[in-house]
């Protein structure tokens, strides 16, 4: 069997505040195949972000590191690599060449002195040795791809001349230039319009469709994540506490973190109904635990309604509630 | 007053922008021609995307920037004609309550102060009376009194978005423009937010001016929505009837567009070609010809009005034959 693109065995990532190591993720396990979209979800600090940035070895290194796990991707040659020995320079050359990156906001992670045509072609000549002319001409194909109408004037462009949505265009044109096997998408589509948003979901799919690379899509939104993802892994304070297929997710959560968060969600057309009903939008009562405080056991459990002693008493391991879908509740059965 | 006045009525609004000695540039113009009421004790939201006009709605009302021209008349009296001291007693019922709960809370203030320079610039009130509005405005929005000491970065993003809550209930306004409250917390503590928002506006009997890009977000709270595009109205319904039977064809590709939490219904979506024109240069006619599925050559000649299809909900948008 093909090994997967990406495979996270039991990353811990830690950062280390006031002199003390504080967990930002713990026990993730997580896999992507070729073709698959895997969307990370969870609200801030769940350590969607963390989880990665650990991936491409981009913790910043005064504070965070990995301090245990596996993170491994099978590059384009078939070779399976592990990243978390690999000094700077060796994981420079995976970054550009095997995973691409997409980020929340086009207009920082473009140089603004720099043209679009220019951005895209750098990677392309120091990753794939290609000449300039060679290159530039690859930029405008590039440029062409993520539906840029007129790509050869764009290609002459700063970024300030482009919109919000051709900037993150631009940004997905350099993260394939290389025609990497993993993209790893964190909030993509966060700072955009939301028919703008619509359009880059949409990008995304027909490339993957065509290039076959895995996708990392972090969001907090689980709309998006039902638009485009297979697979789901819900965070919580640094773990996952659920994981399966969209559609079983969707269907049926069987975490009550993921249940509070799929109800508090606003659905178009039924907010009405509550406000003629005299309801309130139902919630989820408090507030996400620091995570140098967590609380002992499940670190839901202040805010659940289902918690028993035994849920303080010790972490839930991921249990295995289908063939495909797992969740850290000790109580799913009743779910 | 009489009953049927509205408590906020804007008339033909419009902003221009015009380039300054450090800007260069052609002027923008944010809003044209913007008409709208708030009958008293009612909820409006305005939504649009990015460039919409909405934050410039919101600001010009309470005459934070001067409108170009148009008029905006609380309880009849049209502020856009008041002097300074008069405009600072008339924003005594006029509150604002900003997205970002890290940036408007200053990091220097205790929430005390923060909560009392309202009071103070207003000059009412001693000190223990101000104390005594604070404590009660903390109360309202569920937050402990001993917050009154603390210091902003001691509260987590939904606790300051209370305090920015807290801040504008101070003063008990009657009038309240919430621009993207809930915008920057997350999903399980924005329900939060605009549960206590709808409980306060119906207990105080408030009048808001609810700004979000997010349309689900509007649809709990607002009696009326208005949607916005490049600085004019497209629509405006009663929330249920826009929700259920959106009219204007940007309205429609709007809710279309937000992304479904039911992975079964994918692609079902009406997607929008393109980006919103620069308000430097916006369309002639409908300014949403551009990127409109039905567009048709009449659309580039006259700027359509706003007109009434069913009780109370209006559209700008001279065909009739759109499909549901």
């Amino acid at each position: 069997m093909e090994a997967p693109i990406l495979q996270i065995a039991g990353l811990r990532a830690v950062f280390r505040i006031a002199g003390r190591d504080i967990a930002a993720v713990q026990d993730i396990d997580l896999e992507i195949g070729s073709g698959e979209t895997v969307a990370l979800v969870g609200e801030s600090g769940s350590g969607k972000s963390v989880t990665s940035l650990s991936i491409m070895g981009l913790l910043a290194k005064k504070i965070g590191h990995i301090a245990d796990g596996h993170i491994s991707i099978r590059r384009r040659d078939g070779s399976v690599t592990e990243l978390t020995g690999l000094d700077a320079e060796q994981l420079r050359r995976v970054r550009g060449n095997d995973i691409g990156m997409v980020f929340q906001e086009p207009m920082t992670s473009l140089n603004p002195v720099y043209t679009i045509g220019e951005q895209i072609a750098e990677p392309i000549r120091i990753h794939l040795g290609k000449s300039h002319r060679e290159a530039s001409a690859e930029a405008v194909r590039l440029l062409t791809q993520v539906g840029i109408p007129d790509p050869a004037r764009r290609a002459k462009q700063y970024p300030h001349e482009l919109s919000g949505g051709m900037r993150q265009r631009a940004t997905i044109a350099m993260a394939l230039a290389c025609d990497p096997t993993l993209l790893i998408a964190d909030e993509p589509t966060t700072a955009l319009d939301v028919t703008i948003q619509a359009q880059i979901l949409d990008l995304l799919a027909d490339l993957q469709a065509e290039h076959g690379m895995g996708i990392l899509f972090v969001t907090h939104n689980l709309g998006v994540v039902a638009e485009i993802a297979d697979r789901v892994a819900v965070m919580y304070a640094g773990r996952i506490v659920e994981t399966g297929p969209v559609s079983e997710v969707f269907a049926r959560p069987r975490h009550p973190y993921t249940i509070g968060l799929m109800r508090s969600l606003p659905r178009l057309g039924q907010a009405t109904a509550l406000k003629a009903a005299g309801k309130p939008l139902p919630t989820i009562a408090g507030n996400v635990p620091s995570l140098a405080m967590l609380p002992k056991g499940c670190s839901f459990a202040p805010r659940c309604p289902m918690a028993i002693d035994a849920c303080r008493a010790a972490v839930p391991p991921l249990l295995q509630v289908s063939p495909t879908q797992a969740s850290r509740c000790i109580r799913w059965e009743e779910l | 007053m009489s009953a049927l006045a509205p408590y906020l009525s804007v008339r033909n609004l419009t902003k221009h922008f015009a380039p300054t000695a450090f800007s260069r540039g052609p002027v923008v113009k944010a809003l044209q021609d913007i008409s709208f009421d708030i009958p008293r004790g009612q909820v409006v939201g305005l939504v649009g995307e990015s460039g919409s006009g909405k934050t410039t709605i919101g600001r010009s009302v309470l005459r934070l920037i001067e409108p170009t021209s148009g008029e905006i008349r609380f309880d009849g009296k049209d502020i856009v004609k008041l002097g300074a001291g008069d405009l600072r007693r008339q924003r005594r019922n006029m509150q604002y309550i900003f997205q970002d709960p890290f940036a408007s809370l200053s990091p220097r203030m205790t929430i005390g102060q923060i909560l009392t320079e309202g009071l103070d610039i207003q000059r009412i009130g001693n000190r223990a009376e101000r104390r005594a509005r604070a404590e009660k405005a903390l109360a309202a929005v569920e937050l402990p009194v001993d917050a009154c000491d603390r210091y902003a970065h001691e509260f987590s993003g939904g606790q300051r978005q209370r305090i920015g809550i807290a801040r504008a209930l101070t003063l008990e306004p009657e009038f309240i423009v919430a621009d993207e409250p809930v915008s920057a917390l997350d999903v399980s503590i924005q329900a939060q937010v605009i549960n206590l928002l709808r409980d306060l506006q119906l207990r105080l009997g408030l009048t808001m001016l609810f700004i979000s890009h997010d349309l689900a977000v509007v649809e709990y709270i607002c009696d009326t929505v208005i949607v916005l595009y490049l600085g004019r109205i497209m629509e405006i319904a009663p929330a249920a009837s826009l929700y259920a039977r959106p009219q204007h064809p940007y309205t429609q590709a709007l809710l279309s567009a937000v992304p479904s939490p039911d992975p079964t219904k994918r692609l079902k979506r009406q997607i929008l070609k393109g980006d919103i024109p620069s308000p430097a240069n916006p369309p002639s006619g409908c300014v949403f010809r551009t990127r409109c599925p039905y567009v048709i050559e009449a659309c580039a000649g006259v700027v359509p009005e706003l007109r009434e299809t069913e009780a109370g909900h209006l559209k700008a948008c001279i065909r009739d034959d759109i499909p549901a």
